[in-house]
């Protein structure tokens, strides 16, 4: 019994975001809910039927075969629902209607899907959070447990952004090559805060952290799949996410607490993810725009080179340089500054480090605290100290605390 | 937040010509300069002419290049995003281009259309 339980939760995680896409598709993105419903059903069902008659030779065209007939049978029986769907396809007639569940309908479908939710009439959150719930087959609690939220604030939060969406009736449909650009930034900016979101997560979740890395990742890669989608831009994100990635194990503890860069063991980088990093980089240089994508993965992967040598810390703060040319971030400004110790030196950082206006920010004086430390040490606690009374989360905590004790002894 | 133009000039080279090393060089003290400027958040927007010109004379003459006639061409320009003149002059002192001969002219910028 455990044994078609697990498959039905694997199952879930990845047929139910294909069928409600297909679905959604099918019926148009007006009635989304009754797409994610019948998908439900379908699941329901299988509980029900496989814990009674065991697993079927193939569960997942099992789903698909009462996930059509249950579309189907709301498609006679709702005569209102009926009206508008047919409107909508006035070539079909009730008898002859077929789900198309072609592996490129459910590819296709997805990718629509992924455009229709990437939308900035809707918050960022929102489009998170409607990715993880109809294109991940994330439940309600996973994305409240994710945001760190309650599952009563997702559900709202969700249920309004589709309402906007039908709103601006939002068709699920290939963007015009001329908004193509456009509309794939706004996609790929929600998948990097997507993966970002499992990545720099305080929670302590590990699995739960790794899988919507690996959900932004299969994402991602299904632009990459598609020749219209496959663009420069969209494999310097995956490039970027397969470095960061590499380090996934690395850089988590077993209770899931952050251990810093320059104290993981690297024997648990993961070379096949920066091996194929490498690949999709290599990829991304073949275009003329040079993104703020494109820069951080190329920082991300000066960051799999094991050796700490000058070269390598001159790339990165010449890259750091450059991004925060296109586009300013604390983070970006507080890295460089970092990258510039390691190439000019500890007092060259600090007066730079002096310049940046970021007194509210506890990694600032952290960073402070780190420059500090060995030139002044008196100055290095007084840093870690305001660093303590800035940061918010525990761990952020427990881990200045540790500096301070390593500057008292 | 006021915003101050950094205008850069130097005299041309002439027939010299920087090996890649040398460009590589200057380009990454540039880069820093740049960087250093960004990182504290207050870089505009920016413009560096390419090597085509010509100019306009009364008359409607024109002749090629900002290169013949003046001594001084124009490099490039960069919008400061500062509070005061004084902000603004002390980052310009920073700039690679016052090692190469060159000056920084630093203007206060107003609005045609406020």
């Amino acid at each position: 019994m455990p044994n078609i339980n697990k498959t039905i939760a694997d199952l879930y995680r990845t047929e139910f975001s294909k069928i409600t896409s297909v679905l959604g598709k099918f019926f148009g993105f007006e009635f989304i809910e009754i797409a994610e419903d019948i998908a439900s059903d379908a699941f329901l069902l299988a509980t029900e039927h496989w814990a009674l008659n065991g697993l079927p030779d193939n569960p997942t065209a099992w789903l698909y075969t009462v996930a059509k007939n249950k579309a189907k049978d709301y498609l006679k029986h709702d005569a209102v629902f009926r009206n508008k769907v047919i409107v909508q396809f006035p070539e079909l007639e009730l008898g002859t209607i077929e789900v198309d569940i072609s592996s490129k309908n459910i590819k296709d479908s997805q990718l629509q899907m992924m455009f229709a939710i990437c939308n900035p009439i809707i918050s960022t959150e929102a489009q998170i959070g409607l990715s993880l719930r109809i294109l991940c087959g994330f439940s309600i609690d996973e994305i409240a447990f994710a945001f760190l939220s309650n599952k009563e604030t997702i559900n709202k939060r969700l249920f309004r952004a589709k309402e906007k969406l039908r709103e601006e009736k939002v068709k699920l449909e290939f963007p015009e090559k001329s908004a193509l650009d456009g509309k794939l930034n706004t996609v790929l900016t929600t998948l990097y805060l997507l993966f970002n979101e499992g990545y720099y997560s305080v929670s302590k979740n590990k699995t739960l952290r790794k899988d919507l890395c690996l959900e932004a990742m299969r994402l991602c890669y299904l632009l990459i799949e598609n020749e219209s989608t496959n663009k420069p831009v969209v494999n310097a994100l995956i490039a970027l996410m397969c470095f960061h990635a590499s380090r996934f194990d690395a850089r988590l503890s077993k209770n899931g607490e952050l251990i810093l860069y320059n104290d993981q063991d690297t024997s648990l980088w993961n070379k096949e993810l920066i091996m194929q990093g490498e690949y999709f980089l290599n990829k991304a240089a073949s275009g003329t725009r040079l993104t703020k994508f494109h820069l951080e993965a190329a920082i991300a992967y000066w960051h799999t080179e094991i050796q700490d040598t000058i070269e390598k810390w001159d790339q990165i703060l010449q890259l750091y340089n450059k991004l925060l040319i296109v586009e300013y971030s604390p983070m970006a400004a507080l890295n460089r500054t970092y990258a510039l110790a390691k190439v000019s030196g500890k007092p060259t950082a600090i007066t730079e480090a002096l310049k940046l206006n970021l007194h509210q920010n506890h990694l600032y004086h952290s960073l402070l605290g780190f420059l500090y430390t060995d030139i002044d040490n008196t100055l290095a606690y007084a840093s870690y100290q305001q660093a303590l009374l800035l940061s918010k989360t525990p761990n952020d905590k427990k881990m200045i605390l540790k500096h301070l004790e390593k500057i008292a002894l | 937040m006021k915003e101050f133009l950094m205008v850069f000039r130097n005299e041309g080279m002439g027939d010299y010509r920087p090996t890649q090393a040398e460009m590589e060089a200057v380009e990454k003290e540039w880069n820093n300069w740049f960087g250093s400027i960004a990182a504290q958040g207050k870089l505009g927007g920016g413009h560096r002419p390419g090597f085509e010109g010509k100019t306009i004379h009364a008359g409607n003459v024109i002749t090629d290049g900002p290169y013949a006639e003046v001594k001084e061409i124009l490099m490039g320009t960069t919008v400061l995003k500062v509070n005061t003149m004084e902000e603004a002059i002390e980052i310009a002192k920073g700039c690679p281009i016052l090692k190469e001969g060159g000056t920084v002219e630093v203007r206060d910028i107003m609005m045609m259309n406020a």
